[in-house]
This record gives structure tokens, sequence and C-alpha cells, in this order.
């Protein structure tokens, strides 16, 4: 023990002393600086390193979202002859994404629109293939970080949110469709919901407030599974045959994963690294543990067990019910929230799916579309200016017309987003059909699409 | 000789080994398995769905002795793999006609 302490003490000292060394002549430097004559000053940059230093960290804690985050969560729930399907679905939506954004989606959703009147509902053309985009280009919407780091960030939310759709439709879609499903929903629903809430469009301009994505990303997601899974048609046997998780221990981790990379996502999201997303990260870690024990608490006592699936998907549920809100409430509005996510998508998800008997496989619906509606409106009703002054809530700040226009954000991504989602599955199912033929699906999709099978 | 097969709880597999080997017993084949008996399946909800699981998973022993010591055998695997509750297990005494060790070509009680 004395010697630990001896060399503990040692090494201090030597820290120290390299230190003091290091300061020395950098005060040194400073001092000659001021008395020497002015130089030409050099053009500032507007660059912060630290910003940006927690922007790429951000960036890749969002990408482990979806890969591996978000494809383990969903394969470990489908059954074996499909687990590939799935993680596959997910890994490929990823790649498209990537390169439609590059090409034009970050264009059309976080640039301006030369005309104005045109603005409010999609972004400009300009940055077609990224042209305008330097090594030094700065974004107007985030004015310390390198736009390569904030088109990338960007990116990585444009690719987890078509991913998210892919519960919705397991074990029954063909590749083919789905992988143009993602490229046209990307251009045609993703791309302009965002830039009406970020990118200066009509809902971000009548005040609406999405921290993070609760309507751009998790409504948006979650209403495009809804209506996905009603237009694909149940799977096969579901009901009637054994569709128990071939690996659940995998959703464990995939969710696991979701739970850090989503500091990124809500942290990030201050596009700064600032007092902001310090608090970002305490209300993220708080709505998400309160919401793994409202659904597990629900379900130990309606269904007498509590199930590690439950306190996975309810985590899920408080992190897509704190996305809208992180940047807004304080920890008390974020334990609320967490709470009211994990007992309401509880319900969203078993017993409303039930009622009205859609086959949403793996519960998108249930838990990023309510979820995400959920965490919009109460993020209208707890926001407080006493934590971003960009916001005033119902009932800290006393202004309830913020409900309203909550309530606008929601209803303007779920209806236009359900017939946008509703008219390209459509027009794909016309042109080369959306679903796998019953022999396909039975025998199981990783054989029949892929030539591939887990043992 | 006798093939002596054993269907017992998987959690059991290791006194069962333990019990065979003291009687001085040089073998065994052991694999996993399906199915079910008076216990039936049991019930997995996942999010709400309810499946019911009929075939459990067991281990299957297979031991094949000299028609002396089957009683013996039977009685340590019983003693083993016995808890008492529904689901523990069967096991079934058949005739074995022949045996041979493939390394050296011994057949019968000399192979066993």
């Amino acid at each position: 023990m004395v010697t630990l302490i001896k060399i503990l003490s040692g090494v201090v000292g030597a820290l120290a002393v390299l230190l003091l060394a290091h300061i020395d002549p950098a005060l040194a430097q400073e001092a000659g600086a001021a008395a020497a004559p002015a130089a030409p000053a050099a053009p500032v940059s507007p660059i912060n390193t630290g910003d940006t230093a927690w922007m790429l960290t951000s960036t890749a804690l969002v990408l482990m979202m979806t890969i591996p985050g978000l494809a383990l969560f969903y394969g470990g729930m489908v059954r074996k002859k499909n687990v590939l399907a799935t993680l596959g679905a997910v890994f490929g939506a990823t790649c498209i994404i990537t390169v439609l954004w590059m090409i034009i989606g970050y264009s059309i959703a976080f640039t301006t629109n030369d005309s104005e009147s045109l603005n409010r509902w999609i972004g400009g053309f300009k940055y077609f293939f990224l042209k305008p985009m330097g090594l030094n280009a700065v974004s107007s919407l985030a004015g310390t970080i390198p736009e390569s780091v904030y088109m990338t960030f960007q990116m990585t939310f444009a690719i987890i949110t078509p991913a998210l759709i892919a519960g919705a439709l397991v074990d029954r879609m063909k590749f083919s469709a789905f992988m143009l499903f993602m490229a046209a929903w990307l251009l045609l629903v993703y791309c302009p919901i965002a830039h009406w809430v970020w990118g200066g469009g009509w809902l971000g301009a009548m005040g609406a407030l999405d921290y993070a994505g609760g309507t751009v990303v998790h409504l948006n997601a979650g209403t495009a599974g809804l209506v996905t899974c009603i237009v694909l048609g149940k799977r096969y046997g579901v009901g009637k045959e054994n569709m128990s998780p071939y690996n659940l221990a995998y959703s464990v981790i995939g969710a696991s994963l979701l739970w850090v990379g989503w500091f990124g996502f809500n942290a990030g999201s201050a596009v700064t690294a600032n007092v902001n997303a310090g608090m970002a990260m305490a209300a993220t870690q708080i709505a998400t543990a309160a919401a793994a024990l409202g659904w597990m608490v629900s379900e130990w006592i309606i269904g007498k067990k509590p199930s590690v699936l439950g306190m996975i998907s309810g985590a899920v549920a408080g992190l897509v019910a704190i996305t809208p809100a992180s940047g807004f409430v304080n920890p008390t509005g974020a334990l609320i929230i967490g709470i009211a996510a994990g007992v309401v998508c509880y319900f969203a998800s078993v017993h409303m799916k039930k009622i009205f008997g859609y086959d949403d496989a793996l519960d998108v619906w249930g838990v990023h579309g309510v979820g995400g509606a959920l965490g919009a409106m109460m993020t209208g009703m707890l926001a407080s200016n006493a934590i971003n002054s960009a916001s005033k809530g119902w009932l800290i700040d006393g202004n309830p017309q913020q409900m309203v226009i909550q309530f606008y954000d929601v209803a303007g991504t779920f209806i236009y987003c359900g017939i946008v989602t509703y008219i390209i599955l459509k027009i794909l199912d016309i042109i080369i059909g959306l679903r796998v033929s019953q022999a396909v699906e039975v025998e199981g999709l990783d054989i029949n699409l892929h030539g591939e099978v887990v043992q | 000789m006798k093939l002596v097969m054993a269907i017992i709880k998987p959690f059991k597999l290791d006194e069962v080994r333990q019990a065979l080997t003291e009687l001085g017993l040089q073998g065994m084949t052991v694999t996993e398995v399906k199915g079910y008996g008076r216990q039936k399946g049991h019930t997995e909800i996942y999010r709400g769905a309810e499946y019911a699981v009929n075939f459990l998973p067991k281990i299957k022993i297979e031991v094949v002795l000299p028609a002396k010591q089957v009683d013996k055998a039977v009685d340590a695997i019983v003693a083993a793999a016995k808890t008492g509750q529904i689901g523990d297990g069967k096991i079934f005494v058949v005739p074995v006609e022949q045996t041979v060790r493939i390394r050296t070509g011994e057949t019968d009680e000399s192979a066993l």
C-alpha cells in the first residue's frame, strides 16, 4: 500500500513538472506577441473545436444506434429463418440512404430554397451532390462546426428514421421493394418533414418544439410503420403459429446500444457542447430508466411477469418520448415523460394492437408512433423557459398556445406521412409487388431472398 | 446386454452422470431432445402475444451395459434424476443384440 502511494505521488509530481514546462513557454509566447506590432488580422474561423469534437462523437453514436443497435434489437425479435433478412434490411437501408442523402437529401432537407414561399415546404436544390460544401463550409443552421460534420450528423438521423420502419414489415416484404421504399420514403417523406421542422419550413416558423425528432423521426417512422403493416397485411400464421423470438439476448444488446447512442441523438441535437447538451443528456437518461420501469410494472401487474423484452421495450419508448423534449424540460419533466411513455406505450403495443388487429410485427407504431406523439404533446406541456430560452411551455410558463402548435406538428406529420407512405407503397405494389409469396414466407426470407441461413 | 435409455430434466445430467460413473460405467451417449409427457408444455408471452410451447427441452442418455448391471443402473438414475415434480422423465430398457468396438473389433460384453 505504502509503495503504491509512493509510486502514485511520484507520477503526479512528474506530471506537474511536465505541465509547468508546457505552460511556461506558452506564457512567454503570449507576452512576446503582445509586445510585437499588430500583424494584419487573419480571417477568424467560426469553427469551435469543442463543439466540433462533440458533434463528431455524436454522429458516430447515432450511426451506432442503427448499426448495430437497431439491427440487433429487431433481429433478435424475429424468427430464426428471418434473422439475416431483418439485419440486412437495416444495413441495406443505411447504405442506400447514405448515398441518396449525399446526392440530394441533405439539400432538400437542410438548405434554404431561394423562393421564400417554396422554402416553407422544401429546401433548395443547390447542394446537389454536395457541390457547395467545401472544406471550410459552415451551415447557417450550425454556425460553429464544419458543414461536413453537420451534414453527416443529420445523415445519421435520416438513416435511422426509415430504418425504424423495417420493424413493422419484417417476415414478409420483398428486399427489392423494401430498398426502393426506403429510397422513395426518404426523399418524399423524411426530407420534407425534416425541412418543415428543422430546415426553416412552416412548422419550425410556427414555433413547434421538437428538439431531436419526436415527430420528424419517431412519429414519422411509426406512422409509416402502421401504414406499411396494414398495406402488406398480416404475417402468415400470426396468432396461430409460434412466432417466439429467435434470440432476445440480441435484442437486449441492441436496445442497450440504442440507449447509449441516444446521447448523441438528443445531447447532440444541441449542435454545440454546451449547457443545453448537458441537460438533454440528463433528461434522456432519467426518462429512459423511468419508462423501462413504467412498462415493467404495468406488465408485472397485468401480465403477471416482468419480461426482459418488456423492460427494453419500455426503455426504447422512453428514449422516443424524451426525444422532442430533451432540450426543453427539467429533470422532473423528464421523469414524468418517462413514466407516461412506459405505461402508454405498453398499452399501445400490447393491448391496442390486439383490439385493432393490425400486424405491426415489432411494434413500430406502438413504441415510436405513440411514443413520439406523446412526447411531442408532453413537450408542449412541460417545456421550461428556464431550461431553454427558445421555449415556453404550458404548465411551467403558462403558455397553453404551445399545445396547439404541438398538435399541428403531430397532425401535420401524421397526415402527410400517412398519405404519402400509402401512395408510395401502392405504386411499388403495382410496379414490382411488395410481398413475397406464401411459400417463401413460410420457408423463410433468409434462404430465399439472400441465400444464407443462421445455423 | 441391455440399452438403458433415460429421458431426464436437463439440469439433472451431471448428477446422473456422476451416479453412473460411480457404478463403474465406462461411457454414455447424451442427446438434447424435445418432447412432452404429463408435464405438457408451457406458455411464453412476448409483448402480449401468447405462444403455447408443446415440446420442452430434455436430455436423453443412452447407456448399453451387461444385463446383470441394469437394475443398479436404473436405480442410480432414478435416485439422481428425481425431483418429485411432474416432468422428471422416464427410463426405458431394451435388449441389445450385438456390440462392436470399432477400434479393436472386440464384440459384445468385452466391447462395452
